[in-house]
């Protein structure tokens, strides 16, 4: 199945939709600006009726996985259930329609939303204050930062580098570079935690902070984390939390109690915000105690009752974006705290566990893996014990073609031919026995046809593309002929 | 025909007279898999050993180029511009990348031996 | 439990399978001072009464009608089809992952490939990104590219920015190490004669929002000139509707044009989320911070799409990225593209020229009543204008008593502008709703 781009479907006569009249003087752009400065030409947007408009972003729509369809054992990204009625609460027009420029007073409903979320969170990270200004999780690790930067400087202490571990995700190290830290990797010990020996080596004075998951991205508990907090306090240094991985965590035990002084939390990961096809998510930010002069501004505040935004902060790093938030994000995010309450935020971790381990005990045999269990809520497997020179990209477009999304691949880079797997706590026995199955069937391939193999995807709309070509003569947008 | 040299960050370099011309190793072309772009000094540009002077990408890895040696850039391989595949194909002839009028003397390159056995401890 | 899939029967099986007794066993390297048991939250409520809480929520803010809406900064109530959320509330696009699969993502990739090209389109530039979070960062990443492709390490904001940019990019420019410059403007808009003398080979990129802040029009093409004869880009912060009528940056030459999209059909949502767009020309491609998508094609040819040009994005490049951007707003950008395809040219066109005629009018009428007077009688405007007037927080409460929400208090940011309302008129603010406002206030 193909769909041509909008633009190709646009005919150039088609009228446009619609609109109200002005019913008032027409004023033309010509009558109030010289003509230097109006368009000289149309902008060429496609041109088609709503009944060709809809089909054509419904087949678009058909050509694509998600949630809603397919098993995403994505590590690192927690792929769970999106609540449907999620999105009827940030569709009410009393949140959708709210101006952020309205008079306090008439948004005391949103204030105290953001209020409540804000305690929520803080409860279940073990943290003192939150901000809900950041929009995704690499925005909050860069806020974050600048907080632990703007601690260190009102004390007059320079901090030059950031520790990150040669396991952590991407954003990390490019979260810290933008801030203008020097980020210094942390190797792994064989068991993919943190090596408290070279952690020791590289903590000294120009330590600002050192960024951890924990669970760590091999899915596996930093069980010296208590130690790693005095070592990194013992120097002055900060311990920040990276919360991607929190889903393992829900009432079982609190990275604020761990020691760590910020955290991020990604709630379209954790609190089932949508993923969008790559956003919109938010990255709430919180801290202990020391930090919160440097909180951005505005933050919440709670009075008699009352609420109101609090722009008193004089230490404050200041606006990390434009308002207040991905506000209607934060209302999808405690509508699902509402729902599953303290309790069911903790049984939503420990069933995340459980099927991590179950599903880790079925592929057992099937995939190399380098850590022994038990797992928290995710794993990495290895698919280098795969035969004639199948690798992981394989493996994941084998999965593709069976109805699964792919696993994380090559990621973290200190696992070769790295799978990570994370099944998350909405997936049912069922689908994870067909996901081994899926996985067994793509083995004995390996085995036997691996030739097949590396032909999949055959029954999606395109097979493999030439990433390489695309990259090497980028064609980035849809251009008219030289005719039109 | 002076001998090849190289550096640990897996960099070749053969230099003729006062000039070298500078490329990537065929370890390094296979790890990066296909080059899709370079991003490389203008000719007048100074490099200093150590001190990155470009980029190589390919799909799915970045990696900084470094200069074996001191001195300014007289030639830039325009050919890869077109045809960056030519670093893959041939990283030791027509895959070169840039022509340099050394200054000082080279300090620190490995030999061939020294290279290889390098590169077998990284790995 | 709402959303868990699991039956006691399911717990023990797997527990079994694994081969442990019970979850401790799954538990055991928790330090035990570390366990808590449970968290210091109420018990989940049923669907019912969840989203009775989030109502009652609701129903404590005071919604004022689209119609009624005469305040902007940055966010504006305009008419959104009921195509854009039919297509963004589909499962297929708002619970997908981000399409680094291409094979299983080639409905968002393809949409992706369309916003990039409406928005290089709009802005008359040669590439654009997948997005950014919105205005505001945008123009911070913009900055941040300037400063990286010229090797400077100043950048020139003229006249009147979102304040809230403005204040963002300053929180960028602290840790990427450059300066930011202010050239204040005279009459409201920047006098390009006047920013020649700021301007030096310290100075990477000369930043302005078109229209301004206040409504204002600056002149586009003189800014960018000036700016490009001390070798500096010329950033562009645009009004997306607002490219329907007046050049587009790529006409006068700017470097990179940036912008908020929320007017592309996205609800206000009390400030987000919304997106930010990004686009530049080719040269500057690879300084782009956040996804692109590219056209590829399969071994028999066919045509799809796929996240390209991923060693410059932090997955990759880690601490030399261009930025640190992962997840965008993807799903705003589809709202985005939805509105665009559905308005076409003519419609854009004629939304822009709606609010034109219907601002303009309002002004006329508003600017005859006592106690009110354009702030900056000869700066041109298009849909949103600065009035002075007397008392302006007695007027505010009167228009708000009749269910008005007047214009924005300027003199909030800018003391020097302290008494100047800023009025937005959009499509939905129909003759009517211009007789309530003018009775209003008279």
């Amino acid at each position: 199945m193909t769909e041509p781009l909008a633009f190709e479907k646009s005919r150039a006569s088609l009228p446009g939709p619609r609109l109200p009249a002005a019913g008032v003087p027409e004023v033309a752009p010509a009558d109030i600006l010289p003509a230097g400065a109006l368009r000289s030409t149309p902008p060429r947007l496609p041109r088609l009726s709503e009944p060709e408009l809809m089909r054509h972003y419904s087949r678009l729509g058909a050509m694509n996985y998600s949630i809603s369809k397919n098993f995403y054992p994505l590590g690192s990204c927690t792929m769970k259930y999106n609540p449907v009625v999620n999105e009827v609460a940030a569709s009410l027009p009393g949140f959708a329609w709210l101006h952020p420029y309205q008079p306090e007073d008439t948004v005391q409903g949103a204030l105290e939303l953001m209020w409540d979320l804000e305690q929520a969170l803080c409860a279940v990270v073990g943290m003192d204050r939150m901000s809900l200004q950041p929009a995704a999780g690499a925005h909050g690790e860069w806020t974050g930062l600048r907080m632990i930067q703007a601690y260190h400087e009102d004390r007059g202490d320079e901090r030059t580098e950031v520790l990150v571990p040669d396991s952590a995700h991407g954003t990390n190290p490019a979260s810290a570079a933008l801030c203008g830290f020097r980020v210094v990797e942390v190797k792994s010990a064989p068991d993919g935690r943190v090596s408290l020996p070279d952690l020791e080596g590289k903590l000294n004075e120009r330590t600002a902070a050192i960024m951890l998951t924990n669970p760590n991205t091999v899915g596996t508990f930093e069980e010296e984390i208590l130690e790693i907090a005095e070592m990194v306090h013992a120097v002055g240094a900060k311990l920040y939390y990276d919360g991607a991985n929190l889903n393992a965590l829900m009432g079982i035990c609190r990275p604020g109690d761990m020691g760590f002084d910020v955290v991020h939390l990604n709630l379209h990961k954790t609190f089932t915000t949508p993923h969008g096809g790559g956003g919109p998510g938010a990255g709430p930010v919180g801290v202990k105690h020391e930090l919160e002069p440097f909180l951005p501004r505005p933050t919440v505040r709670k009075e008699n009752g009352h609420y109101r935004f609090d722009q008193e902060r004089p230490k404050s790093i200041g606006r990390v974006r434009s308002f207040y938030g991905n506000f209607g994000m934060l209302v999808r995010a405690l509508t699902y705290i509402l729902a599953m309450g303290g309790d069911g935020l903790s049984q939503a971790s420990l069933d995340a566990v459980l099927a991590a381990n179950y599903l880790r005990s079925r592929l057992d045999g099937l995939l190399e893996f380098p850590q022994p269990p038990p797992c928290k809520h995710e794993f990495v497997a290895s698919a280098r014990s795969l035969p004639n020179g199948i690798k992981a990209l394989d493996l994941a477009k084998g999965l593709l073609e069976r109805g699964f999304y792919a696993p994380t691949i090559y990621f973290p880079l200190i696992v070769p031919e790295a799978v990570m797997v994370e099944p998350t706590e909405t997936e049912s026995k069922a689908t994870l026995d067909a996901f081994t199955e899926a996985v067994a069937e793509i083995v004995r391939l390996a085995q036997s046809e691996p030739d097949r193999l590396r032909e999949e995807p055959t029954s999606l709309p395109v097979g493999r593309l030439d990433e390489v070509a695309a990259a090497r003569n980028p064609v980035l947008r849809w251009s008219p002929r030289a005719a039109d | 025909m002076a001998e090849r040299k190289y550096t640990a960050t897996h960099e070749w370099i053969v230099i003729d007279g006062g000039r070298a011309t500078i490329g990537i190793t065929d370890f390094a072309q296979a790890q990066l898999g296909d080059v899709v772009f370079l991003e490389l000094p203008k000719t007048g540009a100074k490099v200093a050993p150590g001190e990155a002077f470009g980029v190589i990408e390919s799909v799915k890895a970045a990696s900084d180029l470094y200069a074996p040696v001191a001195g300014s850039v007289v030639e830039v391989n325009e050919r890869l511009v077109q045809n960056p595949e030519l670093v893959n194909k041939d990283p030791y002839g027509e895959g070169w990348l840039l022509k340099v009028e050394v200054e000082g003397e080279p300090q620190g390159l490995l030999t061939e031996a020294e290279y290889k056995a390098d590169a077998k401890a990284e790995h | 439990m709402p959303y868990l899939v699991h039956s006691p029967e399911d717990r023990s099986e797997m527990l079994a399978a694994i081969g442990v007794e019970s979850m401790e066993a799954l538990l055991s390297d928790i330090p035990a001072r570390l366990r808590i048991q449970g968290l210091d939250l109420p018990a989940g409520l049923s669907e019912a009464e969840a989203m009775g809480r989030i109502r009652a929520l609701a129903a404590r803010n005071r919604t004022f009608e689209d119609r009624l809406t005469f305040r902007g900064g940055g966010v504006y109530r305009r008419f959104i089809p009921a195509a854009v959320a039919a297509v963004t509330s589909k499962g297929e696009f708002y619970t997908a992952y981000t399409p680094y699969q291409p094979e299983a993502s080639q409905g968002w990739l393809q949409a992706i490939f369309e916003f990039q090209t409406m928005i290089a389109e709009l802005t008359g530039m040669d590439v654009a990104n997948a997005s950014l979070y919105d205005g505001a960062t945008a123009v911070a990443e913009a900055a941040m590219m300037a400063v990286v492709q010229t090797g400077r390490d100043k950048v020139l904001v003229a006249g009147y920015l979102h304040p809230e940019y403005e204040e963002t990019l300053r929180g960028f420019a602290k840790g990427r190490k450059f300066h930011v410059l202010h050239h204040p403007s005279s009459a409201g808009v920047v006098d390009p004669g006047s920013i020649e003398k700021e301007l030096h080979e310290g100075i990477a990129a000369v930043i302005f929002q078109q229209p301004n802040f206040l409504g204002l029009v600056e002149d586009a093409a003189a800014l960018t000139a000036a700016a490009h004869t001390h070798g500096a880009l010329a950033i562009a912060c645009v009004d997306p509707i607002s490219l329907a009528v007046l050049a587009a940056p790529g006409e006068y030459g700017a470097d990179i044009a940036v912008g908020e999209g929320q007017q592309l059909g996205l609800s206000p949502s009390f400030g987000g989320p919304h997106v930010g767009f990004m686009a530049c020309r080719a040269e500057l491609v690879r300084r782009l911070p956040g996804r692109l998508v590219g056209q590829a094609f399969d071994h028999q040819e066919r045509r799809g799409y796929v996240l390209t040009l991923q060693a410059r994005e932090q997955h990759i490049r880690r601490e030399k990225a261009t930025s640190n951007i992962c997840t965008n707003h993807a799903l705003c950008a589809l709202a985005a593209t939805v509105y665009l395809a559905y308005m076409g040219p003519d419609g854009l066109r004629s939304v822009a020229g709606t609010s034109l005629s219907r601002a303009h009018h309002l002004s006329e009428r508003l600017a005859a009543l006592p106690g009110f007077s354009p702030a900056f009688p000869r700066a041109s405007f298009l849909s949103e204008f600065p009035l002075r007037v007397d008392q302006p927080e007695a007027l505010l409460s009167r228009l708000s008593e009749r269910g008005i929400l007047g214009g924005l208090d300027a003199g909030r940011w800018f003391p020097e502008l302290a008494g100047v309302l800023l009025f937005c008129c959009t499509e939905l603010n129909d003759p009517g709703a211009l007789d309530e406002l003018v009775e209003a206030c008279s």
